[in-house]
C-alpha cells in the first residue's frame, strides 16, 4: 500500500546541503529513498554521507542516524571535526545518533536459519531516539565479510531497503567499488533510485576528485563528471554549467590605466564587469599591463584581487616600481590583495575554490589572474576551460571586471591556446613581438572588444620608467616600423627636413646680404655725389672770391691808371648781382 | 576464573565442570526461529551442561537498546557471556555439533 503510494507520486527531493550537488540533481537526493554512493577507497564516500547528515540536522531540521560498520564512534567524531562538525555536541543535542556495528567473524558461529532483525531493531531504536529523517549506512558491505550466509544477507538487504523506504527515510548507503561492478557485492541491485559514483584520478601527479550520477530514477540530472573537493568546509561540487547567461551588464566604462589604450578602446576603456584577456609571448609586458590596470583600479578606490602564478607579490611590487608603478602603497591601504601560489600546488578544482573563497572574503571589483595559462599545468585543457567558464560566469554575476593574462609559446600561433576560452572573453588584447632589423619590439593591438568601436591599429608598446606608453608605429613610406628602425626613420626625416630648412635660411641670408650690399652701394654713390656737390660749391665760392679779388685788383689798377672807369663799374655790378 | 579460562582450551575442561555457564539468547518476539532456537538450546544444555547453566532470554522488541551492547545484528543470537571469552552463535541452533563447537563444549558422550 505504502509502496503503491510512492510509485504514484512524483519524486520528491531532499536537499543534501552539499554545495553543488543539489544543482546537479536539480533539488537533492530522492526523498524517502536510498541513494548509493560508491567509489574506490579514499574517494570521500564517508565524508559525503557525513555532510549530508550534518547539513540535514543543522540546516534543514532533519535529524539523522549514522550507522557505521567500519569506524568506531571515536574515529568518526575525529572525521567529523575535519569537516568542521562537532559530533559529540550534536549527539548530546539530540540531532544525530550514531551506532557502531561491529562484526568479528572469528567470534561468530553460524548455525541454522537467522535474520538481521537485530540490525533493524538497532536502526529503528536509533531513528526513534532522535526522530531521524536521514540515515547513513557506512558501509553496509561489511556484513558480507562478517557473515557467511550470502543468501540470507541478500534477502535481508532487500528487506532493509524496503524497510527504510517504508519508514520514509532518506538514506545514503556507501559501497566499495568492485572490479567489474559498481560495488563489490552488487549493492546497486537493491538501491535502484539513485546511484552516485565517486572517482579519484591522478593525472600528472595531481589528484582530481570527480563525481558522476550514474542514475536517478524519475528525475533528470546532470550526467557529466563533475570535479569536487573536500576541504575544511566540507564537500564542494563544481557544476560546470550551473550558472546561466542571465547576469547583469554594465555600460559603465573603466580606465585601463594607459590613456592611449583607453583611446584605442573607443576613448573610454573597458566595460565594467567585462572579461579581458591579454595574450602574449614571454616578456611582452603582460604583467606590466596587469599592474597598470590594478594601479588604475586602486586609484579609483576599488578593491583589486591579484592572483599571481608566476612571481611572488614582493617581486611584482619591486619590478613594477621600475616602471613607475607603486603597488606597495595599495597593499598597505588594503585596496590591493595578492594571492600567490604555484599552479601545480593543488589540483584544478582546488584553485577554483581558492578563487571563490578569496573573492568572497575580499569582495573585489577587479580580479586579475596572471597568468591563466599556468593553470593549464594543473589540469587538462578541457578541465581548465570548464573551470574558467564557471569562474567567469561567477565573476560576471558579481560584476567584477576580470583581467586575465595568457602566456603563449614561441613559434605557436598567438591565438592558439586562447582559442578554447575565446568565446568567454569580451576584450582581447594581443601583445606581440615585432622583429625587424635585428631587434625585437613590442606591439599591442586589440583582437576583439565586444560592444565598442575599437581601434584596429598596432601600437608600439613601450615600458618607460613613467609607466606604459603606446606610440603610433611609423607607417610613412608604406611600411610599419618600430623601435630603432622607427627612430632611424624619424631621424632621417628630421635630418632632411633640417637640411631643407638650412637651405631656405641660407637663401634668405644671401638675399639680405645682397640687399645690404645694394644699399651700401647706393649710400656710396650718394656720398660721392655729395662730395662732388660740395667740391663744386667750393669751386664756385673760390671763383667768386677770385672774381672779387680780380675786380678789386682791376679797380685798384684803374684807380692807379685813372683810365677806363666804365670797365670797373661793369664788373662791380656783376659781382653785386651774384652775391645776392 | 578468567585465568582458568583464557587460552587453555581443552585442558580447562576439568575446571570448567565447576563453572556456571551464563548464556544469553537474543530474540525479537515470539517468532518461529526464536522458539526453535530456545528449544534447541535447552536440549543441548540439558544434555551437556546439566545443572551448571543459566539461560537469559532477551526480547529486543521490548529492550531494543540492549542490542547495541552485545553487538547484536542477527536474530536469534546466542551469546556465551561466561565462561570467557565471549562467544556468539547466530541462527536457530539446529546443528547441535556446531553449537557445541561454537560454545566450546565437549560432548559428554564423546
Amino acid at each position: 500500500m505504502v509502496k503503491a503510494k510512492h510509485h504514484v507520486e512524483a519524486v520528491k527531493k531532499c536537499p543534501s546541503g552539499i554545495r553543488g550537488l543539489d544543482e546537479i540533481t536539480k533539488g537533492g537526493l530522492p526523498k524517502g529513498r536510498s541513494t548509493l554512493i560508491c567509489g574506490s577507497p579514499g574517494t570521500g564516500k564517508t565524508l559525503f554521507a557525513m555532510e549530508f547528515l550534518m547539513r540535514g540536522a543543522l540546516d534543514y531540521g532533519e535529524p539523522g542516524v549514522f550507522m557505521t560498520f567500519e569506524e568506531t564512534p571515536e574515529d568518526l567524531a575525529q572525521n567529523f571535526i575535519t569537516l568542521g562538525f562537532d559530533m559529540p555536541d550534536m549527539v548530546s543535542r539530540g540531532l544525530i545518533a550514531t551506532d557502531h556495528v561491529y562484526i568479528a567473524r572469528n567470534e561468530v558461529e553460524e548455525t541454522g536459519a537467522y535474520d538481521l532483525e537485530g540490525l533493524f531493531i538497532r536502526l529503528g531504536s536509533a531513528i526513534d531516539s532522535v526522530g531521524a529523517k536521514r540515515v547513513v549506512l557506512d558501509t553496509i558491505e561489511a556484513l558480507f565479510s562478517g557473515l557467511s550466509n550470502a543468501a540470507i544477507l541478500r534477502a535481508e538487504l532487500r528487506r532493509l531497503f524496503h524497510w527504510l523506504k517504508d519508514h520514509g527515510m532518506t538514506a545514503i548507503v556507501t559501497g566499495e567499488r568492485g572490479d567489474k561492478t559498481l560495488t563489490r557485492y552488487g549493492l546497486e541491485e537493491y538501491v535502484a533510485d539513485c546511484v552516485i559514483f565517486l572517482d579519484l584520478r591522478v593525472e600528472e601527479q595531481i589528484t582530481t576528485r570527480r563525481l558522476r550520477i550514474v542514475k536517478y530514477r524519475g528525475s533528470s540530472h546532470g550526467s557529466d563528471e563533475y570535479p569536487f573537493l573536500i576541504d575544511d568546509r566540507g564537500v564542494s561540487i563544481l557544476p560546470i554549467s550551473s550558472l546561466g547567461l542571465d547576469y547583469p551588464v554594465s555600460t559603465e566604462r573603466i580606465s585601463t590605466g594607459v590613456p592611449k589604450l583607453d583611446a584605442m578602446l573607443d576613448g573610454k576603456g573597458f566595460y565594467r564587469g567585462s572579461t579581458i584577456l591579454v595574450s602574449g609571448t614571454a616578456g611582452t609586458g603582460k604583467t606590466s599591463l596587469s599592474a597598470t590596470f590594478a594601479d588604475a583600479a586602486c586609484q579609483r578606490g576599488e578593491r583589486c584581487l591579484y592572483f599571481a602564478f608566476e612571481e611572488s607579490p614582493r617581486q611584482i611590487i619591486r619590478n613594477m616600481g621600475s616602471i613607475g608603478i607603486d603597488l606597495g602603497r595599495w597593499v598597505k591601504k588594503g585596496l590591493l590583495k595578492f594571492h600567490a601560489a604555484r599552479p601545480s600546488l593543488y589540483g584544478l578544482e582546488m584553485h577554483l575554490v581558492t578563487f571563490h573563497k578569496a573573492i568572497e572574503e575580499f569582495n573585489p571589483r577587479v580580479f586579475i589572474v596572471d597568468p591563466i595559462s599556468n593553470l593549464i599545468a594543473a589540469g587538462t585543457a578541457s578541465a581548465v576551460k570548464s573551470i574558467l567558464t564557471r569562474l567567469i560566469d561567477y565573476l560576471k554575476m558579481k560584476e567584477i571586471s576580470t583581467f586575465l593574462t595568457d602566456l603563449t609559446h614561441f613559434g605557436g600561433s598567438l591565438e592558439r591556446t586562447s582559442e578554447e576560452i575565446s568565446s568567454l572573453i569580451d576584450t582581447w588584447l594581443l601583445l606581440r613581438d615585432i622583429e625587424l632589423k635585428g631587434e625585437r619590439n613590442r606591439g599591442l593591438y586589440i583582437l576583439k572588444s565586444r560592444g565598442m568601436a575599437h581601434s584596429n591599429q598596432i601600437q608600439e608598446f613601450l615600458l618607460t620608467n613613467q609607466g606604459i606608453d603606446l606610440i603610433d608605429i611609423y607607417t610613412g613610406s608604406g611600411e610599419a616600423l618600430t623601435g630603432s628602425a622607427r627612430a632611424v626613420q624619424d631621424a632621417e626625416e628630421k635630418a632632411s627636413e633640417q637640411a631643407r630648412r638650412h637651405e631656405a635660411d641660407r637663401r634668405l641670408r644671401e638675399q639680405e646680404r645682397k640687399r645690404k650690399a645694394l644699399e651700401a652701394k647706393i649710400a656710396a654713390l650718394r656720398a660721392e655725389f655729395e662730395a662732388e656737390s660740395e667740391e663744386l660749391n667750393l669751386m664756385a665760392e673760390e671763383e667768386r672770391k677770385r672774381q672779387v679779388l680780380l675786380a678789386e685788383d682791376r679797380s685798384k689798377m684803374a684807380h692807379l691808371r685813372k683810365g677806363e672807369p666804365s670797365a670797373v663799374r661793369r664788373s662791380a655790378r656783376k659781382r653785386r648781382g651774384k652775391g645776392e | 576464573m578468567k585465568a582458568v579460562s583464557t587460552g587453555k582450551g581443552k585442558k580447562a575442561k576439568a575446571d570448567s565442570t565447576k563453572e556456571v555457564w551464563n548464556l544469553r539468547l537474543y530474540v525479537a518476539g515470539q517468532t518461529p526461529k526464536s522458539i526453535t532456537a530456545f528449544a534447541n538450546l535447552k536440549k543441548i544444555c540439558e544434555a551437556h551442561l546439566a545443572g551448571k547453566y543459566r539461560i537469559e532470554v532477551i526480547d529486543l522488541l521490548k529492550n531494543p537498546q540492549l542490542a547495541k551492547g552485545d553487538q547484536i545484528i542477527a536474530i536469534p543470537t546466542l551469546v556465551r557471556k561466561l565462561p570467557e571469552p565471549l562467544k556468539k552463535i547466530i541462527g536457530d541452533l539446529a546443528n547441535t555439533e556446531r553449537v557445541l563447537v561454537g560454545l566450546d563444549i565437549r560432548p559428554v558422550s564423546g
